[in-house]
C-alpha cells in the first residue's frame, strides 16, 4: 500500500470577472478545473503545462494561498481545508514549503540570509537563539554554502545561489512535502545542473515529497516519478514519468514532447504543430477543451467531455486515446 | 582607415575626465541642500551660542539698521534690525529652532499615523481598507489652512495648535503613499513565502513590508520639510501661528510689510531663508529618490 | 535538419565579423563584454549564437547595429562587413540607413516591441516609409504583403488591430512582421522564443524557416536554449566570457562537441529521450569581465586543463570543415 502523503480531490477555482462601475458578473475564470491527483511519500510528482493550465494556482492552492472554491485536500489523512488556523500552523505550515520560481523576489531584500532561513525557526519554534544559529549553519552546508556567509544580504548572492538559500530555508523545519514552482527556469542553463542535483540528492536524504510545477519536459522527465499533464484548468494525463515519456497517449502530450525535442535522434520522431493557441479560461471550448488545436478531433471531441480512461495507473482523458499506439 | 576605432583610441583618458566632471556636477547637487539644511540644524540646535544678540529684547534706539553691505549697516548686526530694534540675524537663528522643531514633530506624527494606516490598509484589504482610504480621501479634500485658522480661533494660538493643526490632516498623503507601496508588496514573492511559513500578519507587515517601504517614506518625509515650513510661515503671516515674541519666520515676513519700500531687509531676509530651506528640501528628498531607487540600483 | 554546409563555400557570405571587440567603460573599470569574436553568414543560413547570461551574446548583436548603451558602450575594434561594406566605417546617417533596411532586429518580449498607441500597420509602415520612399497604397500593399509572409491570417483586418488586441504569439509575429518589411539581408533574433510556451515556440521556429525559405534571408539566432538551436540553425557558435569557443555545423557540435565548455553545457541539460540519473554540472560561475583570468578564460573551471590554458590563450584551431575550436586541449 503506497504511503499517500497528499491527496488533491476534485480541486477547483474558479475567479469571477467584473467589470465596470458597477462591478457587474461578466463570467468565471475557470483557472482550476476539477483537478486530482496523489504525492507519496519521498516521490516527485510534476505537473506539467503551459501559461494558463493552472498549474501555478493549483500550487497556491495547495499552499492555501488561494481559497478553493470547491474540492479537499487531504495532508497525511486530514482535511486541511476544515482546519483552523491554529490547527493549520502546528500541523500543516511545518511540514510543507514551498520554493519559488524567482529568486530575486523570494527573499526579503532587506534581511540577512542568517533572517531569511531562520524565520520558519523563530515563528514556529521555540529554539533558543543560539539552537537557531546552528541549525541554519547546518542548513546552508546541505545546500552546499558556507555558513559564514549567512551574514550577508540576498543581493550578494547569484540567482543559483539565491535559489540554495530558498532550499535551506525550504528545508529548516523538515518538511514532508515541498512546493517547487519553476525552481530551475530562471537560472542559467549550467547553474540548472547543479540545483537539479542537489535537489535529488536532498530527496533522497531526507525523504522529501516535491510537488514540482514545471513546463520543460527534460527537466521534469529528470526530477519526476509521477508527471500530470494540464490544459486548461484540467488533467489530461497522468502517469508514471517513465511511462508518460515512453508511451504518451493524448495528443496534447504527443506534441510538447515535440516541440522540446532536442537531439536528432528525437527529431526523427514526428514533429507536431499545433494550430492556434491556448483558448481563454473564460470560456473553454465545448466538449474536449483541447479540441480546437487537436489534429486528431472528431465530432464526439466537440460535443462531450471526454470521460477518462485507464490503463492501469497511467490516466488520459481523450475520445481517441488508445493503448498500443495505433493513432498516427 | 576604420574612423569608428580611430575615434575609439581615444576612449579611455576621454571617459575618465568626462565621468570626473560627471560626478562634481552631481553631488554639488547634493552638497549644497545638504550643507544648507545642517546650517539650519546646527543653528537650531546651537542657537544660544551662535546668535549675536538677544532676539526678543527690545532696544529701539538701533531700529530699522540696514545689514552689513548697505550703506549705514555694520557687523553689529549683520543682517540689520527691525522696527523695534531687534536683531534680524538672532531672530532668524532663533527662528530656524521654531522652525525645525513644527517640522520634525509633525513628521513624526504624520508619517507615523499615515505609515501604520497605510500598511493595514494595503495589506488587509477588504472592508478595511475601504474604510480607511475613504477616511485618508476626506483628509486630503478638507481645506487645512482653514481648519488650521479654526483651531487657532478656538484653542488659541501656539506651538502645540500649530502641531495639531498641520498633523490633523498631513497624515493622509503618507497613508496614500504607503499603502499603494504596500500593495505593490503585497503580491511579492517574499510575502507569499512568510505566508508559507506561518508568520502573522503582524510580523508579516512589521518584518517584510515596512522595511521595504522605508525608502520612500524617506523621500516624502523630506520633502515634507519644506512645506511644512513653508505652512507654518504662512499660518505666522497669517498671525495664527506661534504668537510674539517668538521670532518665527513667518512672522517675521508679517512684521515687515509696512517696512517693505523702506526697510526691505525685515521682511525679505526671512523670506530668502524660507525659499532656500524648501529648496533644499526639495533638492534633498529627490536625490533620495534617485539613490533609493531599486530600479536604479545596476552597476 | 540536413544543411547544405558543402555548398557553404559556394553560397555567399552575407555578414563576415572579424575579430570585434566591444566593451563598457563603467565607473568600476572597462567591462570586455565582446572580446574578439569572429563568425560568418552565408546567404540563407542560421547562425546561432549560443551562451549563458553575461557572456556577451546579446551584446554581439547590438554591436552590429551599432546601437550600444550610449556613453558607456563602444565598439572598440575589428570589422563588421555586410555585403562587402564595413559597417564601422559608416557615418551615423549611413548606419541608420542599414538599421531596418539592411539588418533588423526582433528581441525577446513582443510586449515591449510593440508600441501600444499605434495599429499594427502603422508600426509595420514604419520602417517603409523610413527607407523604402514609398507613399500611400504601395505602403499598404507592402505592408500586407509582410503580414502575409508571417502566415497572419486576414492581414487587411489585422492592420487595423492594436498590440493589446493580438494575442502572444500572434503580437511576435506582427514584430516579425516590422522586422522584414523591407526586406533585410541579416535578422537578429535575441531570444524571441524564450518566452514563448513550447507549442507557440515551436510554430514559430516553423514560421521563421518558412519566411527563410522565401526570402534567403540570413540569421543571427541568440538563444541559451539547445533545443531550439537544434531545430532552428544551420550553424552553431558558442560563447562563453566574451569570446567565441567553438563554432561548428549543428550536428557536429551535438554529435562531437570538442570544447570542454560545449561538451560540458550539453551534457548538463537534461534528456527528454532517456532517464538520465545526474546531470554533469560545471563547478564555479562565469569569470567577471572586468577581472579576466591569464589565460584561457575557461580554465578556471575545465576539468581538462593543463598548464598552459592558465597562461596563455588558445588561438583558434580549424578541426574539420567548417568547425573551428579555441582550446589548448584540441590537436
Amino acid at each position: 500500500m503506497a504511503d499517500i502523503i497528499l491527496e488533491a480531490r476534485k480541486l477547483v477555482k474558479h475567479y469571477p470577472v467584473r467589470h465596470g462601475i458597477m462591478q457587474s458578473f461578466q463570467g468565471l475564470v475557470r483557472a482550476v478545473d476539477d483537478v486530482s491527483f496523489t504525492i507519496e511519500r519521498g516521490k516527485a510528482l510534476s505537473l506539467v503545462g503551459e501559461s494558463g493550465a493552472g498549474k501555478s494556482t493549483t500550487a497556491k492552492l495547495i499552499l492555501l494561498l488561494e481559497q478553493l472554491t470547491s474540492g479537499e485536500i487531504i495532508f497525511q489523512g486530514q482535511d486541511i481545508c476544515k482546519l483552523s488556523q491554529a490547527e493549520l500552523k502546528t500541523s500543516y505550515r511545518p511540514n510543507v514549503s514551498a520554493v519559488m520560481q524567482n529568486p530575486w523576489s523570494s527573499m526579503n531584500p532587506r534581511m540577512r540570509v542568517r533572517d531569511i532561513v531562520a524565520e520558519p525557526l523563530v515563528v514556529n519554534t521555540r529554539l533558543s537563539k543560539n539552537e537557531i544559529k546552528s541549525r541554519v549553519g547546518e542548513l546552508l552546508e546541505q545546500v552546499g554554502l558556507i555558513p559564514d556567509w549567512a551574514d550577508r544580504y540576498p543581493h550578494e548572492f547569484s540567482g543559483g545561489q539565491r535559489q540554495r538559500i530558498a532550499v535551506a530555508r525550504a528545508l529548516a523545519l523538515n518538511p514532508s512535502l515541498i512546493i517547487l514552482d519553476e525552481p530551475v527556469s530562471a537560472l542559467d542553463v549550467s547553474i540548472r545542473a547543479q540545483i537539479m542535483n542537489l535537489l535529488r540528492e536532498l530527496q533522497e536524504e531526507f525523504n522529501i515529497s516535491y510537488l514540482i510545477i514545471a513546463h520543460d519536459l527534460a527537466t521534469v522527465r529528470f526530477m519526476s516519478h509521477s508527471v500530470a499533464i494540464m490544459y486548461l484548468g484540467q488533467i489530461v494525463e497522468y502517469a508514471e514519468a517513465e511511462e508518460l515519456f515512453e508511451n504518451p497517449l493524448h495528443p496534447y502530450t504527443r506534441a510538447l514532447i515535440s516541440a522540446s525535442a532536442m537531439s536528432a535522434a528525437e527529431r526523427e520522431r514526428e514533429r507536431i504543430i499545433l494550430r492556434g493557441e491556448m483558448p481563454s479560461p473564460i470560456n473553454p471550448p465545448a466538449g474536449c477543451r483541447f479540441h480546437t488545436r487537436c489534429r486528431l478531433a472528431t465530432d464526439i471531441c466537440s460535443n462531450e467531455a471526454p470521460e477518462a480512461k485507464w490503463f492501469g495507473s497511467h490516466f488520459v482523458a481523450c475520445h481517441r486515446a488508445e493503448k498500443e499506439e495505433t493513432i498516427n | 582607415m576604420n574612423t569608428m576605432v580611430e575615434k575609439s583610441k581615444n576612449l579611455r583618458l576621454q571617459q575618465r575626465t568626462f565621468a570626473w566632471r560627471g560626478q562634481v556636477m552631481k553631488n554639488l547637487s547634493l552638497i549644497i541642500p545638504v550643507t544648507i539644511l545642517s546650517l539650519l540644524i546646527l543653528s537650531a540646535i546651537f542657537a544660544p551660542w551662535l546668535a549675536p544678540h538677544d532676539p526678543i529684547n527690545i532696544v529701539m534706539q538701533d531700529k530699522l539698521l540696514p545689514p552689513f553691505f548697505l550703506k549705514g549697516g555694520s557687523m553689529k548686526y549683520p543682517l540689520g534690525t527691525d522696527q523695534l530694534g531687534r536683531c534680524i540675524l538672532s531672530r532668524a537663528i532663533f527662528g530656524a529652532r521654531i522652525s525645525l522643531a513644527v517640522s520634525l514633530v509633525v513628521i513624526v506624527i504624520t508619517a507615523g499615523v499615515g505609515t501604520i494606516l497605510g500598511i493595514i490598509a494595503g495589506y488587509l484589504g477588504g472592508k478595511v481598507e475601504s474604510f480607511l482610504m475613504r477616511v485618508t480621501d476626506i483628509s486630503m479634500a478638507f481645506p487645512s489652512l482653514l481648519l488650521a485658522l479654526l483651531m487657532a480661533v478656538t484653542i488659541g494660538p501656539g506651538f502645540w495648535t500649530v502641531v495639531l493643526a498641520l498633523s490633523i490632516l498631513g497624515w493622509a498623503p503618507y497613508a496614500r503613499l504607503i499603502r499603494g507601496e504596500t500593495l505593490k508588496l503585497r503580491s511579492a514573492d517574499f510575502v507569499a513565502q512568510a505566508q508559507i511559513i506561518g508568520c502573522s500578519p503582524l510580523r508579516i507587515m512589521v518584518k517584510h513590508i515596512f522595511p521595504n517601504v522605508v525608502n520612500s517614506l524617506i523621500v516624502m518625509a523630506t520633502m515634507a520639510v519644506g512645506m511644512l515650513i513653508l505652512a507654518e510661515a504662512g499660518l505666522s503671516f497669517l498671525g495664527v501661528g506661534i504668537p510674539p515674541p517668538h521670532p518665527t519666520w513667518g512672522y517675521m515676513v508679517n512684521e515687515g510689510r509696512s517696512f517693505i519700500d523702506s526697510a526691505w531687509w525685515i521682511s525679505t531676509i526671512p523670506g530668502i531663508l524660507i525659499g532656500l530651506v524648501v529648496l533644499s528640501g526639495n533638492f534633498l528628498g529627490d536625490w533620495l529618490r534617485d539613490k533609493l531607487d531599486p530600479k536604479l540600483r545596476q552597476i | 535538419m540536413s544543411t547544405n554546409n558543402n555548398n557553404n563555400n559556394e553560397k555567399k557570405v552575407v555578414l563576415k565579423v572579424e575579430n570585434l571587440r566591444t566593451s563598457f567603460f563603467t565607473r568600476r573599470g572597462e567591462v570586455k563584454a565582446v572580446d574578439g569574436v569572429s563568425f560568418t553568414i552565408h546567404e540563407g543560413e542560421t547562425l546561432g549564437l549560443v551562451g549563458e547570461s553575461g557572456c556577451g551574446k546579446t551584446v554581439t548583436g547590438l554591436s552590429l547595429l551599432r546601437l550600444l548603451p550610449e556613453p558607456a558602450g563602444k565598439i572598440i575594434g575589428g570589422e563588421i562587413i555586410l555585403d562587402g561594406r564595413n559597417l564601422l566605417e559608416l557615418s551615423k546617417k549611413e548606419m541608420r540607413n542599414v538599421r531596418g533596411r539592411l539588418i533588423s532586429m526582433i528581441l525577446q518580449d513582443p510586449m515591449m516591441s510593440l508600441n501600444p498607441v499605434y495599429t499594427v500597420g502603422d508600426q509595420i509602415a514604419e520602417p517603409i516609409y523610413q527607407h523604402q520612399g514609398l507613399r500611400g497604397e504601395r505602403v499598404w500593399e507592402e505592408v500586407i504583403s509582410a503580414l502575409r509572409l508571417l502566415n497572419i491570417p486576414d492581414p487587411d483586418k489585422r492592420l487595423r488591430d492594436y498590440p493589446f488586441q493580438l494575442s502572444g504569439g500572434m503580437r511576435q509575429r506582427v514584430v516579425g512582421a516590422i522586422a522584414m518589411s523591407c526586406h533585410p539581408r541579416l535578422l537578429i533574433a535575441d531570444e524571441p522564443t524564450t518566452a514563448l510556451d513550447a507549442t507557440i515556440q515551436a510554430q514559430y521556429i516553423d514560421l521563421f524557416k518558412d519566411v527563410q525559405r522565401k526570402t534567403n534571408v540570413s540569421i543571427l539566432f541568440i538563444t541559451h536554449d539547445f533545443g531550439v538551436v537544434s531545430q532552428m540553425c544551420h550553424r552553431v557558435a558558442v560563447m562563453y566570457a566574451g569570446k567565441i569557443v567553438e563554432t561548428a555545423p549543428t550536428e557536429v557540435i551535438f554529435k562531437n562537441p570538442s570544447h570542454p565548455y560545449t561538451s560540458a553545457l550539453i551534457n548538463s541539460v537534461p534528456r527528454l529521450d532517456r532517464k538520465v540519473e545526474r546531470l554533469y554540472s560545471i563547478e564555479g560561475q562565469p569569470p567577471s569581465l572586468m577581472n579576466l583570468p591569464p589565460g584561457c578564460r575557461f580554465a578556471p573551471r575545465c576539468p581538462q586543463a593543463a598548464g598552459i590554458c592558465h597562461e596563455k590563450e588558445p588561438g583558434k584551431k580549424t578541426i574539420d570543415d567548417n568547425h573551428t575550436v579555441s582550446c589548448w586541449g584540441v590537436e
